[in-house]
């Protein structure tokens, strides 16, 4: 496994040593050693309770907002671990930013969604220069451009989930996480956020949970597949190039999942 | 976090800038945090405080001045008859009654004796002719057929009559504590004649006692049975009518019926209506309007020229009643729509008829929440004052309310009326009452959530 | 078992007749009756609006058509002294309103304040301590309060600001009392309101890197807003008739004035102390306080209907 990402010989975005997350007493999710390559697409797939969103959440510490979860192992981010005593979760998730199943605009103008993350995050540009970009880039721009002081909550769901996704990227994240960001969409809008995935590639580190295989297989670089063994803790079952692990998998259970036999 | 990470350092702040504005944004969280803590730790305070008021009222040193000291009465009778009695208690009636002859007017020892004989064989101030003719009359005293009047009887005649403890200042329970050495010094200086007592306001005795004009002697009596009276009329007429309109609205209205909205809007609205309107209604309807009933004339219960008044018990019953109407429809509402609608199909689809599914199946699942809402209701009831000062209450009875047609006065409006006097010891008084009232609240509501958690607790036995 | 019987086919003896008669329907007349006395009960709650609408209606036509009383004199003079036939409603409006503003200086803060620390940062286990307490707060009467108002509150102004300034009643004390009063309400309606702001939207600002504060304030509170606002609406129209506060500890007499430290009267408190006075029916006071009441009663239901209002249109924004 650490052959094949380094065949790709560059430096890795995020990376977890022996990660176990618990929920209380019950272990979630169990020894996950994971390499994500920066500017690319790394799907994680499996059946669901597999623990797949809370390994997702563990990298901009989500988790910390369940008040009985904590974590044991390692996250590191640009060499530093990410759940050492002085790492501020606030500062992370500026810099890991998240998409979420659901879209959740903020019951706020188009434009104020984009504008408030960064303006917490004191930005100091022209404010009107950074709503453009970022709505260009989640291309949704064109479909508001005559009307950013209209509530978010009055675009469709599709348009909804690219404004959640500009209001991501205005506060210049490095890596952006998403949760299922399509499964409460319809298909062309499903399509949509699949297109802007790949352009946003050029810039982001990303990471997606996703229930649909063929999603994972069309626009992932990389692929995760975890399961969950007797205890239901959530564990990695393999991880590769995302086209060897859809055509030649090296371990039974992936290949039943992925033939759909279980999950 | 290094430099070589930020994406958009123009315009977002990197290095030491970004370390500051965190940590300021950081410290603004935790001022905001501690200031809704605060806020929220206010509410404890408040009620501490509140409660604390009341106790450093109801307890604490006072000075009692009597008219004849009762050492002095105790001291001749020891003198006299070579006795060495500790207390005005432990005197003989003999000797308790000779007191009173020497010490009171004739006219009001007649009085006193018709009220009641002091001995079985022979009378102290009345004239043995003339009781024999009060007695033949029409109408004999109440003297003429009453046992004798016991020893515990005529000291505390003794004390009312002979005594007359007043208190001329009581001080606050904090002070009397941590500056007791200063308020012995001011007592002595400025009532040299007075005795200085620790005073518990609050006692059995006040509890037991009627209403008086003297703050000394007055009790809560008349007003915890006019709070009782009222309370009963109150609930026996708003708890059928509030359990039957929510039955109606839950389970037989049509939403779709204009009427049926025309209900439930209105419900709502009147839960928002000030007390003191409800007072108005009751004011003009139940009191004038339907005076011939409310004063009982209509029954016969009082001659109509006489006493005829309609601000009884049963008015003031009564508007409280429509008062929390409103609040037991609503609560009801919500405990009779928990009740899972598989248990109504269960029951229509044995052929059971709607009013045997709602008797048998849906009122015994909702009750315990109907009762809760029911008891939560009742001791806002209890606590309500404007209305019934609207409606008239009697400021001042020492009668103890008898049934739905007596004058009365409720605790609330007794705390209402010793508040507003201006002698600091009728704030005393007040302090002991209020005790009374939240002694009152308290075991209800303890009744609520012994209610809710029991039927709580039968709930996750039946899932 | 019970399957079988139904299955059996029908005795012989049992003809189509006797059948459509078996299930032909029944008039029960117990069950109409039944019915009948629950809606009269519900009936109840409409005659009572209807008696309360009538008897102030009627009274109040009463005051206004007696020779003395202008009605424009009503709603613009600044003077109330029955004796002298003056009837300007100002001087009693101005006191009721100057208390619930002071209530609301006071209840609004600290009722959102704790409104917020119980929504979104208390642990389960400190709501569960803090809850009810505040119903406790709820559940005290009024008359209580006022006792507090007047043997507690009063002299803690006095000694702050000066015997000389602050009248033994004054609307300051009693206004501020009345603040603690709607505290609860408050704070439970807004929690409600906090409460059903959908977590989706506070993760998605700690996703994008807010603090709790952060949080709380410029996502959570805004969109609880409309919530929050008619949590205000109803507080104001408790305040406006709360009586016995004011008829404790903020003096009696109607008095045209601004100085929260000087006594005043409140429309409640003007009616509690006339009606509690000895009273006879029909005499120009007796109806007065009914032109109050009506008065009072147009006010509280305009405000819980606007309270209302907010509130259907909130639920709308996310149901």
């Amino acid at each position: 496994m650490t052959d094949l990402v380094e065949n790709h010989n560059g430096k890795y975005a995020v990376e977890t040593r022996d990660m176990n997350i618990y929920y209380g007493a019950f272990r979630a999710v169990k020894d996950i050693n994971l390499q994500f390559k920066a500017r690319r697409i790394t799907a994680l797939i499996g059946p669901s309770g597999c623990g797949k969103s809370t390994v997702l959440r563990a990298f901009n510490r989500m988790n910390d907002l369940v008040p009985t979860s904590w974590l044991e192992g390692e996250v590191f981010f640009h060499g530093k671990n990410l759940y050492d005593n002085d790492v501020d979760p606030v500062e992370v998730r500026r810099r890991v930013g998240m998409v979420f199943q659901k879209p959740n605009p903020f019951p706020k103008t188009i434009y104020d969604n984009v504008a408030w993350g960064a303006k917490i995050n004191g930005y100091k540009g022209d404010m009107d220069i950074l709503v453009e970009q970022s709505l260009r880039q989640a291309a949704l721009w064109d479909e508001v451009k005559d009307k950013l002081g209209q509530s978010g909550l009055s675009l469709s769901g599709g348009q909804q989930q690219r404004l959640c996704i500009a209001r991501t990227i205005a506060v210049k994240p490095e890596i952006i996480l998403m949760d299922e960001p399509a499964s409460a969409l319809d298909p062309i809008s499903t399509l949509r956020i699949e297109e802007l995935i790949q352009d946003l590639k050029k810039d982001y580190t990303i990471i997606i949970v996703t229930h649909n295989m063929q999603q994972a297989a069309r626009s992932s670089d990389f692929t995760a597949f975890f399961n969950m063994d007797d205890d239901r803790a959530g564990y990695l079952v393999e991880y590769s190039v995302t086209n060897e692990l859809f055509t030649s998998p090296q371990n039974e259970l992936t290949e039943q999942y992925i033939t759909g036999r279980f999950g | 976090m290094s430099e070589k990470i930020e994406r958009d350092p123009e315009n977002y702040p990197t290095g030491a800038a970004q370390q500051s504005q965190i940590a300021k944004r950081h410290r603004t969280g935790s001022l905001g945090r501690t200031l809704f803590l605060l806020a929220t730790a206010s509410a404890v305070i408040v009620l501490t405080v509140l409660l604390l008021t009341i106790i450093n009222q109801s307890f604490g040193l006072t000075a009692v001045q009597s008219e004849v000291p009762e050492e002095v009465l105790v001291q001749r009778y020891n003198d006299e008859q070579k006795q060495s009695a500790p207390d005005l208690d432990s005197l003989p009636k003999p000797a308790l009654v000779a007191i009173l002859q020497e010490q009171i007017s004739r006219g009001l020892g007649r009085r006193l004796e018709r009220d009641q004989r002091f001995f079985e064989d022979q009378l102290v101030f009345e004239d043995p002719v003339l009781w024999q003719e009060v007695c033949a009359s029409a109408e004999p005293s109440a003297g003429c057929t009453l046992p004798a009047r016991s020893q515990e009887n005529v000291v505390a005649l003794v004390q009312e009559r002979v005594v007359v403890p007043t208190v001329v200042e009581s001080w606050f329970l904090f002070d009397s504590i941590f500056n007791r050495e200063e308020i012995i010094l001011e007592a002595a200086e400025k009532y040299p004649d007075a005795e200085l007592v620790f005073r518990s306001w609050m006692t059995g005795e006040f509890v037991a006692s009627p209403q008086s004009s003297t703050p000394e002697l007055a009790g809560v009596r008349t007003a915890l049975l006019g709070t009782l009276w009222v309370i009963a009329i109150t609930m026996i007429v708003a708890f059928p009518l509030g359990v039957g309109a929510a039955i109606y609205l839950e389970e037989y209205a049509d939403q779709e019926k204009w009427y049926n909205r025309v209900i439930q809007t209105n419900i709502n609205n009147l839960a928002g209506v000030p007390s003191i309107i409800y007072g108005m209604l009751g004011l003009a309807i139940f009191v004038r309007a339907l005076e011939s009933i409310t004063s009982g004339a209509a029954f016969g219960v009082v001659d109509a020229g006489k006493t005829a008044n309609g601000r009884t018990v049963l008015a003031a019953g009564l508007t409280l009643a429509l008062l929390i109407l409103p609040i037991i429809i609503i609560s009801s509402q919500e405990s009779i729509r928990a009740v899972p609608s598989s248990l109504r199909k269960a029951s229509l689809g044995l052929g059971a008829t709607r009013w045997q599914t709602i008797w048998n199946h849906v009122l015994p699942n909702a009750l315990p929440g109907i009762l809760t809402g029911t008891i939560l209701s009742m001791s806002r009831a209890i606590g309500e004052t404007a209305p019934l000062v609207v409606i008239g209450a009697s400021t001042f009875i020492t009668v103890d309310p008898s049934g739905p047609f007596s004058k009365f006065t409720v605790l609330p409006i007794q705390i209402f009326q010793w508040t507003t006097r201006p002698q600091s010891v009728f704030r005393n008084i007040a302090a002991a009452a209020i005790i009374v009232l939240l002694i009152l609240l308290v075991l209800l509501n303890a009744t609520a959530v012994y209610m809710r958690n029991r039927s709580a607790k039968k709930q996750g036995q039946l899932s | 078992m019970e399957s079988d019987t139904v299955l059996r086919p029908l005795p012989r003896s049992m003809d189509a007749t006797s059948t459509e008669k078996a299930l032909a329907k029944r008039p029960r007349i117990g069950e109409t009756i039944i019915e009948g006395l629950l809606f009269l009960a519900g009936v109840v709650s409409i005659l009572t609006t209807i008696g309360i609408v009538w008897v102030l209606a009627s009274q109040a036509l009463l005051f206004f058509t007696t020779e003395e009383v202008s009605i424009i004199k009503f709603f613009t003079g600044t003077e109330w002294i029955p004796a002298l036939g003056q009837f300007g409603i100002w001087s009693l409006v101005t006191a009721t309103l100057m208390i619930s503003a002071i209530a609301m200086l006071v209840a609004l803060p600290a009722g959102l304040a704790t409104a917020i620390y119980l929504s979104e940062y208390a642990s389960p286990r400190t709501r569960g301590t803090l809850k009810p307490i505040l119903e406790v707060l709820a559940g005290i009467p009024t008359v209580v309060y006022g006792y507090f108002a007047l043997t507690f509150m009063t002299p803690l102004l006095r000694q702050i600001f000066g015997v000389d300034n602050v009248q033994v009643f004054n609307t300051a004390s009693a206004g501020m009392v009345v603040g603690i009063l709607i505290i609860p309400m408050v704070t439970s309606l807004s929690e409600d309101a906090l409460h059903s702001v959908p977590n989706s939207l506070r993760q998605a600002a700690y996703g994008l890197g807010a603090t709790k504060l952060e949080t709380a304030i410029r996502v959570v509170v805004p969109a609880a807003l409309s919530g929050i606002t008619a949590a205000f609406v109803v507080a104001i129209s408790r305040a406006i008739g709360e009586t016995m506060i004011v008829a404790i500890a903020a003096g009696a007499g109607p008095k045209f004035t601004f100085n929260p430290f000087e006594s005043a009267e409140t429309m409640t408190g003007h009616i509690v102390r006339i009606s509690g006075g000895d009273l006879s029916y029909d005499s120009i006071d007796y109806n007065s306080i009914f032109a109050i009441g009506l008065l009072l009663f147009l006010i509280t239901l305009v405000l819980n209907v606007i309270s209302r209002f907010i509130v259907g249109r909130f639920r709308e924004e996310y149901e």
